[in-house]
């Protein structure tokens, strides 16, 4: 009797456990994912002349992410069916799990979504798996691709960073088109006028500038009429999107490096003297004049900041300032400014982006109808309706920037168009492309909430480089 | 009729091996997973056997991880058992008061513990969060109460406790309510005082039901995920990568599919042994508390 109890107890105890063990091994991540690549693309399938027409009937599924310029795309689908007769069935995820919905998918190697939209540094995640297409030889085919879709109309630093050779190490804008450039963000200041005039402040020119203008305001502007207003906002969670706004811009306008490539191997380059240094001035500088409860800080607490004229500078992307300074968004709207932001030591303005783009599962069975969208999405056409009764700005594409319809739209966003401008040509990927770039970029995240802690960096930062040094070697 | 009766006892069990297997398989296929290399670069993984067991041993993180969530675990299943019990015994006192809190006292439990996290993200936030308002007369109005990695970890188990400690309270609740009610009787009779019939009579009846929310606390704490999660991400720093969140790093967001099931096959082991000792110790105690009435 008491076996037989103690037996219960045990099953008990057993499934119990069994049940602490997520079901990562039955949420689609199997063994079966190929990576060889198979020799000809199914782009070589279309033939005869272009035909918009070509796929009528099919139904496509997109995978999106909600941000604006989605609201933009959806807006305008329906012109994409009754010019080609395609449909399009959409699941729109919040950020915070769309990323994580994206890869369980592609990691299932099922074909749910034949199109979505992924960041430019999600092609080195999910290029080297074989996920992707590689939408090259669709570029290149005057059969599936209609002339008026016009390549080289792209700036062409976006559709470098989406092409890639899937060798760790290696530049951009070599190998396979592994997505296309839709939408992008880049990083720069923006600031409130109003407070900035108040209190007799210019945007900064250098980054010690920029220290000083952040403390400034955080001492001052409280005084001044703007209860617990603080100097300038800027991310701080133990996430990757942590490093690659504000922070790897400065970062590289100081000319320094995430990882340097020696003998064909990634060396660790964040705790080189330079790097240290610079990593302690910006912890300093958000010490001094940054956010309260930072290391929770995202891009949305940043944006909301300086729309709520609780941050009197924000340097992120250049939307999440925009959004904010549109008539009627937000209680700085109107009194919100743009700028390059501080130059380098040299007087660099080299520009970190995210690059919102599209892609397409290579196990998708309707490539040929989702080429189509993808064409459709990134064309001219498109691309220029949301941008003018949309909200699909900072265009990737050079006849929308110089469009007057959407100059006149955004002038009247003192400096958003002269900051574009000057930055747009120095504004590229500033990280080395790698596999591991989520755990490196996380891990630097949680890096530097240690050294504004209070750690000492050299240390956190040799520790967080040897780390890494074995994860990419 | 005979090979009907013979098999009724199978038929009957159906539905519980039909579960366990649903739980049994993803675990074992997650077993046999870690002793590959697999990940999203190397989809056709090669046999490791151990080496992934070896590396999470060896790793600083591991041992990090292993150590918060240990903390974290003790840590919000000792408050809630405290509180539990404190309020149910001021819930048993019949009174109209103890009937109502008694129905508000169960509305955290129907609130996810990731809802619940993210409000409290917000009421924790310094400069526009109600807790520093509130506390502002005070002279505490500056807290930064995620920026520091003791903060972070108080703060994710506060938000533990205010979700849980009501599942305490009812078990406990539940349990004074079917104590037997002569021994307290005769207590009274013979005079003995509040602390000495709680400590005497109260308490060691009542243990076994305090033990099962015990054992259903602290194995759900060793799994935390949801409220650290949304609360603090694991930061500032390591200071709150639990387990959980490490296997989930690990095998989602870097996709190391091998590497990051190894550790939720370790978190298994810690829970299948916490479990066993505790359910262990449950029989004891409800061998003597049979004893005692």
């Amino acid at each position: 009797m008491d076996m037989h109890a103690h037996d219960r107890r045990r099953f008990l105890a057993l499934t119990a456990g069994a049940a602490a063990t997520p079901l990562l091994a039955a949420c689609g991540a199997g063994f079966g994912g190929d990576d060889k690549k198979s020799g000809g693309s199914a782009a070589n399938d279309v033939t005869g002349s272009f035909d918009w027409k070509r796929e009528k009937g099919t139904t496509l599924k997109a995978l999106l992410n909600k941000h604006p310029y989605t609201d933009a795309l959806i807006a305008d689908l329906k012109s994409f069916t009754a010019k080609t007769g395609i449909k399009v069935e959409y699941d729109v995820f919040p950020e915070d799990n769309y990323f994580d919905k994206l890869t369980v998918d592609l990691s299932s190697g099922r074909a749910s979504y034949d199109v979505f939209m992924l960041g430019a540094y999600m092609v080195w995640q999910y290029g080297p798996p074989g996920w992707l297409e590689d939408l090259g030889p669709w570029m290149r085919n005057s059969s599936a691709t209609g002339a008026e879709w016009d390549q080289a109309d792209f700036f062409p630093n976006l559709l470098q960073s989406d092409q890639w050779t899937l060798k760790d190490g290696a530049p951009l804008g070599q190998g396979g088109q592994y997505a296309l450039p839709w939408g992008w963000e880049t990083n720069v200041v923006a600031y409130n006028t109003e407070v900035f005039k108040k209190l007799g402040l210019k945007p900064a020119e250098t980054f010690d500038e920029l220290r000083e203008i952040a403390g400034a305001v955080k001492k001052k502007a409280p005084g001044a009429g703007y209860d617990g207003m603080y100097g300038i906002a800027v991310r701080g969670s133990r996430s990757w999107a942590t490093i690659h706004p504000g922070f790897m811009t400065m970062y590289a306008r100081n000319g320094l490096h995430d990882f340097t490539v020696e003998g064909g191997k990634l060396k660790p380059a964040m705790n080189t003297p330079k790097a240290i240094a610079f990593t302690e001035d910006w912890a300093a500088m958000v010490k001094q004049g940054g956010p309260p409860s930072w290391t929770s800080y995202t891009w949305y607490q940043c944006s909301s900041d300086l729309g709520a004229k609780k941050a009197g500078m924000l340097f992120d992307a250049d939307t999440a300032a925009y959004f904010q300074a549109v008539k009627g968004a937000s209680p700085a709207s109107g009194k919100i400014a743009f700028h390059p932001g501080p130059k380098g030591p040299d007087g660099s303005l080299a520009t970190n982006m995210w690059i919102w783009s599209l892609g397409m599962n290579a196990k998708s069975k309707k490539k040929s109808a989702s080429w189509l969208f993808l064409q459709w999405a990134t064309g001219k056409e498109h691309l220029h309706k949301a941008a003018i009764t949309g909200n699909h700005i900072d265009p990737v594409r050079k006849s929308i920037s110089q469009d007057a319809a959407y100059k006149d739209k955004m002038r009247h966003l003192p400096g958003f168009l002269d900051t574009f401008e000057t930055v747009v040509d120095q504004t590229k990927i500033q990280f080395t492309p790698q596999a591991q770039f989520f755990d490196a970029t996380t891990s630097w995240a949680a890096a530097l909430q240690e050294i504004y802690g209070g750690k000492n960096a050299k240390s956190v930062l040799n520790g967080l480089a040897g780390d890494l040094a074995s994860k990419v070697d | 009729m005979g090979w009907r009766l013979t098999l009724r006892p199978y038929f009957l069990i159906v539905p519980a091996l039909l579960l366990t297997c649903g739980i049994l398989y993803p675990f074992g296929l997650g077993l046999y997973y870690t002793l590959f290399d697999f990940s999203a670069s190397k989809p056709q993984p090669d046999m490791v056997r151990l080496h992934n067991y070896e590396t999470v041993f060896t790793q600083d993180a591991f041992w990090n991880s292993a150590w918060v969530t240990v903390l974290y675990a003790v840590g919000a299943a000792a408050v809630e058992t405290v509180l539990g019990v404190a309020v149910a015994l001021l819930l048993h006192r019949s009174s109209l008061v103890g009937r109502v809190l008694e129905k508000i006292l169960i509305l955290p439990l129907m609130i996810a513990p990731v809802i619940a996290a993210i409000i409290w993200k917000l009421m924790l936030q310094p400069s526009v969060g109600v807790v520093n308002h509130l506390l502002k007369p005070f002279g505490l109005g500056g807290v930064q109460w995620t920026d520091t990695p003791t903060g972070a970890l108080l703060s994710s188990i506060a938000v533990d406790v205010w979700v849980y400690t009501p599942f305490v309270a009812i078990l406990a609740l539940a349990g004074l309510r079917s104590l037997p009610t002569s021994p307290f009787e005769a207590a009274a009779v013979d005079g003995a005082g509040w602390w000495y019939t709680f400590r005497r009579l109260t308490l060691p009846m009542l243990w076994p039901y305090v033990l099962v929310a015990v054992i259903f606390r602290f194995m759900d704490s060793l799994k935390v995920f949801d409220i650290i999660y949304a609360l603090t991400e694991g930061g500032p720093g390591d200071s709150t990568v639990v387990l959980q969140i490490r296997a989930y790093l690990e095998a989602i967001r870097f996709q190391r599919y091998s590497f990051g099931i190894s550790y939720t096959i370790v978190l298994w082991a810690v829970v299948y042994l916490a479990a066993m000792v505790l359910v262990r110790h449950l029989g004891r105690i409800q061998r003597k508390a049979a004893e005692a009435k």
